[in-house]
């Protein structure tokens, strides 16, 4: 492969960057718990079951060539039309190799994930926001509370099918003297302007703009 | 303490005479209103002249508040000092959104503040929910937690907008009767 690689050759010079003698690397550690590989902006992106996640992340940490051993972020992303609506994104940094790569493992509704706190401690506190926000359970977090929400919050907001303005809100009452949880009640409902926005919803032409779209 | 003749300068005891000159000093107090008006005045000029807010900072208009307590606009020309703690402050700013978690927080802050004391609502957010109004998470104003005197709209308000607003809360201080008269 290195014989292809010429200075003018841009596109040969890509296929064998640092990300893809990675990707190969990382093929033959993960092997069967790898389902996926690709280059996206120049970051790699893994593709991997939820049930494997301890292992690949412990592999992914504790090979000497690789070395991912910064956990920068844990969350999810919903997607409500999937058959396994959640998708877990780990993104991990390796300062060995100045190199970033994300994890992406598919999670159904009420399914259990296996913690990375054994792997990572400072996925602690991301998991519990992960379960706050989505609900998705992972399995021997230490102390798997609520981190953002109020105390005694029910649903999960960042799910696609969680209504914008909750179940209750809060209110001093004078007579039990405390603040208290009452069922929302809007005085006016939430109207979407987006119509309006020139960057989502305006197709027409402005008049003299004809020159700009031809240009680009 | 007894009441003493103002003639013969002999202490006068429990009784209808001591009773009536109670009863004339009280009316003279009563119609003219002299001794207590002046007191009021006196009481609201030391009230608004050191009004002392509690710093409840919750979002970026705490930076703005901020900037009114700086060097620039100097809000200890007014005699307002930042109190850390709400049991020797007058006035509680409230400078943000405030959010479903932070208002037993609010509240109980409020509750531990002496009387007399004042709430001044900073900002889109505090008034009334502002950019986070449909949120599942915001109060949508924070005088559904505490009672407010002023409301500064701006998203944030500007310094001087507080300040402005602070100037308000003390016009609004000194026109209050300290005092109820009978």
């Amino acid at each position: 492969m290195t014989d292809n690689v010429t200075p003018d050759n841009q596109t040969a010079a890509q296929e064998v960057s640092a990300q893809t003698t990675m990707i190969e690397h990382l093929r033959k550690l993960l092997d069967a718990d790898l389902q996926d590989a690709a280059v996206v902006q120049d970051q790699i992106v893994l593709r991997i079951p939820a049930s494997s996640i301890q292992q690949v992340l412990a592999a992914l940490r504790d090979d000497k060539y690789a070395a991912f051993n910064q956990l920068s972020d844990l969350t999810a992303v919903d997607y409500p039309e999937r058959p396994e609506r959640f998708e877990l994104v780990y993104q991990l940094l390796s300062m060995r190799n100045n190199m970033r790569l994300r994890l992406l493992a598919a999670v159904g509704e009420g399914q259990a994930v296996p913690s990375a706190t054994t792997v990572y401690s400072a996925a602690n506190w991301a998991e519990r926001e992960v379960w706050d926000m989505f609900g998705i359970f992972f399995a021997g977090h230490p102390d798997l509370r609520r981190l953002l929400t109020d105390y005694g919050f029910e649903g999960h907001p960042l799910r696609k099918d969680f209504p914008l303005t909750g179940h209750v809100e809060v209110r001093y009452d004078d007579t039990l003297r405390r603040v208290v949880n009452e069922p929302v009640s809007l005085v006016q409902e939430f109207r979407d302007f987006d119509f309006l926005s020139p960057w989502e919803g305006m197709q027409a032409q402005i008049p003299g703009d004809e020159k700009a779209g031809k240009e680009g | 303490m007894g009441v003493i003749d103002p003639r013969t300068a002999a202490p006068i005891g429990p009784g209808p005479e001591q009773d009536a000159i109670l009863k004339a000093v009280g009316d003279e107090i009563t119609n003219r209103g002299f001794v207590i008006a002046s007191a009021d005045k006196l009481f609201n000029w030391a009230r608004s002249g050191s009004l002392w807010p509690m710093t409840f900072g919750l979002a970026c208009c705490a930076v703005e508040m901020m900037h009114s307590a700086a060097s620039r606009y100097d809000m200890d020309r007014y005699g307002m000092l930042f109190r850390p703690s709400p049991r020797q402050s007058d006035v509680m700013i409230v400078a943000g959104t405030l959010t479903n978690k932070m208002a037993p927080a609010l509240r109980r802050v409020y509750d531990q503040m002496p009387e007399p004391r004042w709430v001044l609502s900073m900002g889109s957010c505090a008034n009334g929910g502002g950019y986070y109004h449909y949120s599942y998470a915001v109060v949508r104003g924070c005088d559904r937690i505490v009672p407010v005197d002023v409301y500064v709209p701006g998203c944030p308000p500007t310094a001087e907008a507080l300040i402005y607003g602070l100037l308000q809360l003390q016009k609004k201080i000194r026109r209050t009767a300290t005092i109820a008269r009978g």
